[in-house]
């Protein structure tokens, strides 16, 4: 069989795992942004014993790989849900939560420093205004810190993309399981494993093509925004 | 035996598998760091042919999973070349070159931060370009390159867990992965253990990355020179 039919054949395993990959990532990057966002307002804004908190979780998930914190969620506290009656989650269950509790801490930091960027002088003319805080925040700091923020959150989605490979050591099938799989079916080991990082490539390059896009489309004209010097 | 014991039983391993993890993170840094150093230098003052051959190299490196890299180089390398290569120096070539793609761009970075008005003056002065690289942009560049350096340092630390998937190669991660299965046979409470278990193993990680992370502060602030601060911003 030549290397095209044998990729004509497996085709089909393939593109189903690509699904769940996309999935993972999906879950992982939208839900950590959510925590996220949630993790850097408590960093820049909540009292001191919140923002400690943030702040060890920030630097524990992001000091660890993401392998360590998939097996965590799928072999390490499984013993305990089951001592408090709850049902065990599911491979893909595990998967998402780790990819989206892992994101969360990059996200957190990213949106942090854009939030600080910004400079002091407009949460003190929001304020003089009449704004209360949150209503500054919500309106005046985070429409320009997350404008800020895409550049550096595009990296991080397309990290999400390829880390999402982790849950290979959970046996989820997404691409890198699936190709795996497929290797040690057909004992086409390395073809299986091209095929895997071509498809892997192509979302790559099409994802930072649409979020450059993305970044020309949100961008105010004439509103530029000088990030402060770190 | 206590929970303590078993505990301590099956992370006393860790400690021997720890040189493995250690030997091709150092590896791979040195791989890393010389070959991101030419495709720096390359894109920075190369022809237009190069350049792009460069940006091709990260492109491809940057877009693929260190996972599946290393996978694809541990059942590349040693057909290819006919002879059998060690699982850690595959293992350090497969994330040693991905990690230079990432290097690459934050030494590139580094050079163009620095003013093009210094190659100029340095020029007039009667340096050759060459002299101006050495003496000029390189020891300036060099310390604006060390921040995110740094970062790109505890990405590769994270990705060495990844090498566990090479068969015989027995790094932190796959010793704690072997050890999980006898750990959790231990009934009653063997189960249990599996949660500190692995968060004793990522402790080892979170050593090594803000370890790492502090010798270099300590390098940045040694070798930073008072009253000279680089204002320049290094884009990663």
């Amino acid at each position: 069989m030549s290397f095209f039919e044998f990729t004509g054949t497996v085709m089909p395993r393939f593109l189903g795992a690509v699904g769940v990959t996309l999935e993972l990532t999906a879950v992982g990057i939208g839900a950590g942004l959510v925590l996220g966002l949630l993790l850097a307002l408590m960093r820049v804004y909540a009292n001191r014993v919140l923002s400690a908190i943030a702040n060890v979780y920030i630097q524990f998930m992001r000091g660890t790989p993401l392998v360590i914190q998939v097996l965590v969620i799928y072999f390490g506290l499984p013993p305990y849900f089951k001592a408090m009656g709850l049902k065990p989650l599911s491979s893909l269950a595990a998967g998402c939560l780790a990819m989206a509790l892992n994101s969360a801490a990059y996200q957190a930091e990213y949106i942090r420093g854009a939030i600080q960027a910004i400079s002091s002088g407009q949460m003190q003319a929001a304020r003089s205004m009449g704004m209360t805080k949150t209503q500054a925040v919500r309106y005046v700091i985070l429409p320009q810190a997350l404008r800020i923020v895409l550049p550096s959150w595009s990296n991080e989605l397309i990290y999400t993309l390829l880390y999402s490979s982790t849950v290979y050591f959970i046996g989820l099938e997404e691409l890198s399981y699936a190709s795996m799989k497929v290797a040690s079916k057909t004992g086409r080991v390395f073809e299986s494993y091209i095929i895997a990082g071509v498809m892997y490539l192509a979302m790559v390059i099409l994802l930072s093509r649409i979020l450059a896009y993305a970044e020309t489309r949100l961008r105010i004209p004439g509103l530029s925004i000088e990030e402060r010097g770190r | 035996m206590t929970a303590t014991e078993i505990l301590w039983q099956n992370v006393r391993p860790l400690f021997d598998a720890l040189p493995v993890t250690l030997e091709v993170l150092g590896l791979l840094l040195v791989v890393g760091l010389t070959l991101g150093t030419v495709l720096a230098f390359a894109q920075a003052y190369g022809r237009r042919p190069l350049r792009a051959l460069c940006v091709g190299y990260e492109q491809l490196f940057r877009g693929i999973p260190p996972l599946v890299v290393i996978l694809l180089f541990w059942n590349g390398i040693t057909p290819a070349l006919g002879v059998p290569v060690p699982g850690i120096v595959v293992a350090a070539l497969a994330l040693g070159m991905r990690s230079a793609a990432y290097q690459s761009q934050i030494f590139r970075g580094a050079i163009q931060a620095v003013p093009p008005g210094q190659m100029m003056a340095a020029r007039s002065l009667g340096m050759s370009r060459i002299q101006a690289i050495r003496s000029v942009i390189v020891p300036q560049a060099f310390r604006l390159a060390i921040p995110p350096w740094a970062n790109e340092y505890s990405s590769v630390v994270k990705d060495t867990a990844f090498i566990c998937v090479i068969g015989g190669l027995i790094d932190l991660t796959r010793q704690a992965l072997m050890k999980l299965a006898p750990l959790s046979m231990r009934r009653p409470i063997g189960t249990q253990l599996i949660l500190p278990y692995l968060i004793i193993l990522g402790l080892f990680y979170l050593a090594l990355t803000y370890g790492g992370n502090g010798l270099l502060s300590l390098l940045e602030r040694r070798l930073s020179i008072p009253g000279f601060e680089m204002k320049g911003k290094v884009e990663r």
